[in-house]
């Protein structure tokens, strides 16, 4: 068993706490934003595209890489641009359209 | 500056964008904070994307950009579409997300043969494994909500077995390669065989059940980033995926509740094949219609309206309408609220995004909860293109296959008013009891005309 292992599952048991007692707290208004959210911030996986794509390697490699740099990097800017666009909708009774 | 520095300073960044991220989950609580959430997200994942451009392993930058402003051109568009695609662009962002996660974790087996250890093999196959499928059985979900594909469940004899069989050999191929990592030539095959699976977990499935689809195909997307993060031993990437996990995890139990089915029900029962009881007794049953001025007259006389909206009012297009009927009795003093079923949409909050679209005020927006407990107070219960949700026989009819689901109780109103094309049954396919009460007036037509029709008879009625 690698060194890191245990380590790393601390992590992962810790931030599924954190995960779920801050997700618990999400509005069901915004259920949609909140999916559209995780998955902009799931989209982090583009640092470790991004080194197997750039990195000393085979060309299988740094093409697997480089596609998973797109991929990954779209979620990234379409799910940010997304959920921001609809967290602007959401407005209260009274004030009207900025 | 020394490879050591370096590395802390990667570091450093690394954690601090983890704490932004946590953050920014923790502003989306309200809406009146959560767009600061997405802001920390934002400057967290930039953070972390341009330290990464500083690590001593990168020799070759052109690919990297290249695939970089590829995604931007992909992302934009997506993240411009219109509110009613949002769900088939979620399922499409879990596809690629899927997609990016296992594409390292090929890379990575082949980087690392012929050095690699037992341990390492187990991680990695379970990662490219549950990738593989997510990347398939979300593409098929965005096809189902995209309506490429057939949005009732597909199924045959025997469906479920072939399904395990195949998973089962994903697992067995597993196997294999952990004992012998170097049998190369199994790999793509298990790669292929769980690609297979994918599609073969969500093509059964129905349209009415891909809120807790896409939920579920989230939290395997979380799952896919963090075996990621144990296999390259990266913390961020355990991070985000555990947060990502758990909160596809819990929606998916959410949608669960709201349609009183569990897990393996949801995968392995399609739904909505089922007309049995209702049949016979439909004959000598009457319901009563109205114009839209009758309509009109019975709303512009309450004091309390609940509207109930599904999806086939945004089918219907027919919020805009919905929102000047909301301004034009808002106006005169009644007081109207938005009743929403967690499982109205084809997402988790999908309909909470297409009332706010349309300017309807979030405080006005209220849940199931507290829909039902307002509902025998309520003078008018308005239902636009939502049907199954507000059906009795979820708790009154024991042989219904909705039975046990929890419902918005419009039958406790004092008066029902459905808008609908015809008496067709619902999206699962089955007979609403709701149409035949005393209590409950249809209003034939098309949502958005019959909406139309009313606001411009009370807006031209005078009492005011």
């Amino acid at each position: 068993m690698p060194a890191g292992f245990i380590s790393n599952l601390y992590v992962f048991i810790l931030a599924g706490f954190v995960g779920f007692e801050v997700i618990r707290r999400v509005s069901p208004l915004l259920h949609t934003p909140l999916m559209a959210l995780t998955n902009a911030l799931d989209a982090i996986v583009v640092v470790a595209a991004i080194i197997i794509a750039g990195r000393e390697g085979t060309k299988l490699s740094a093409i697997l890489g480089a596609i998973a740099v797109a991929a990954a990097f779209s979620n990234m800017v379409g799910g940010f641009l997304i959920t921001d666009r609809m967290l602007r909708m959401f407005k209260l009774s009274g004030r009207k359209k900025q | 500056m020394t490879p050591l520095t370096l590395q802390y300073l990667t570091d450093f960044a690394y954690i601090i964008a983890v704490a932004l991220f946590i953050l920014s989950l923790k502003w989306l609580s309200s809406p009146a904070t959560a767009r600061h959430g997405v802001l920390a997200g934002e400057i967290g994942a930039a953070m972390a994307v341009v330290t990464t451009f500083f690590n001593p392993e990168l020799v070759q930058f052109k690919w990297i950009l290249i695939a970089l402003l590829l995604g931007t051109m992909i992302g934009i568009p997506l993240g411009l579409v219109h509110m009613t695609a949002v769900p088939q662009r979620t399922a499409m962002s879990h596809a690629f997300g899927a997609l990016a996660a296992a594409l390292i974790g090929i890379s990575e087996y082949y980087m690392r043969i012929p050095h690699i250890t037992k341990f390492e093999m187990t991680e990695i196959a379970l990662e490219v494994i549950i990738g593989s499928l997510s990347f398939t059985g979300s593409l098929i979900a965005a096809g189902k909500l995209q309506e490429l594909l057939p949005q009732r469940p597909i199924t045959y004899k025997g469906q479920n077995y072939v399904s395990l069989s195949v998973l089962g050999a994903a697992v067995l191929i597993a196997l294999v390669l952990i004992v012998h990592p170097l049998y190369t030539f199994f790999f793509p095959c298990m790669v292929a065989i769980s690609l297979i699976f994918g599609v073969l977990l969500v093509t059964p499935i129905g349209g009415a059940d891909m809120p807790t689809v896409i939920s579920l195909l989230n939290s395997y997307v979380g799952l896919t980033a963090a075996l990621l993060g144990f296999v390259l031993n990266s913390k961020v990437l355990v991070v985000a995926g555990a947060l990502d996990g758990s909160s596809g995890f819990i929606l998916s139990v959410i949608m669960c509740k709201a349609m009183n089915r569990s897990f393996t029900n949801v995968i392995f029962g399609a739904f909505g094949k089922l007309q049995v009881s209702a049949a016979a007794e439909k004959e000598d049953r009457t319901v009563r219609s109205a114009s839209p001025e009758e309509a009109a007259a019975i709303l512009g006389a309450a004091n309390t309206v609940i509207v109930v909206p599904g999806y086939g009012m945004a089918v219907a297009q027919a919020q805009h309408k919905v929102r000047e009927l909301f301004d034009v009795l808002s106006k005169k003093g009644i007081d109207v609220k938005f009743g929403i079923h967690p499982v109205a949409g084809r997402m988790p909050g999908h309909m909470n995004v297409l009332l706010a679209e349309a300017d309807i005020p979030y405080d006005r927006l209220i849940d199931m909860e507290t829909a039902n407990s307002e509902m025998p107070q309520t003078d008018v219960a308005l239902i636009i293109g939502a049907n199954d949700v507000t059906n009795p026989a979820a708790k009154t009819d024991e042989g219904s296959p909705i039975y046990g689901m929890p419902i918005i109780e419009v039958d406790n109103a004092r008066t029902v008013m459905v808008i609908k094309r015809s008496l067709n049954p619902g999206f699962a396919g089955i007979d609403n009891s709701l149409y035949y009460m005393e209590k409950t007036l249809m209003l034939f037509g098309d949502a958005k005309a019959f909406v139309g029709d009313i606001v411009r008879e009370l807006a031209g009625g005078g009492h005011a």
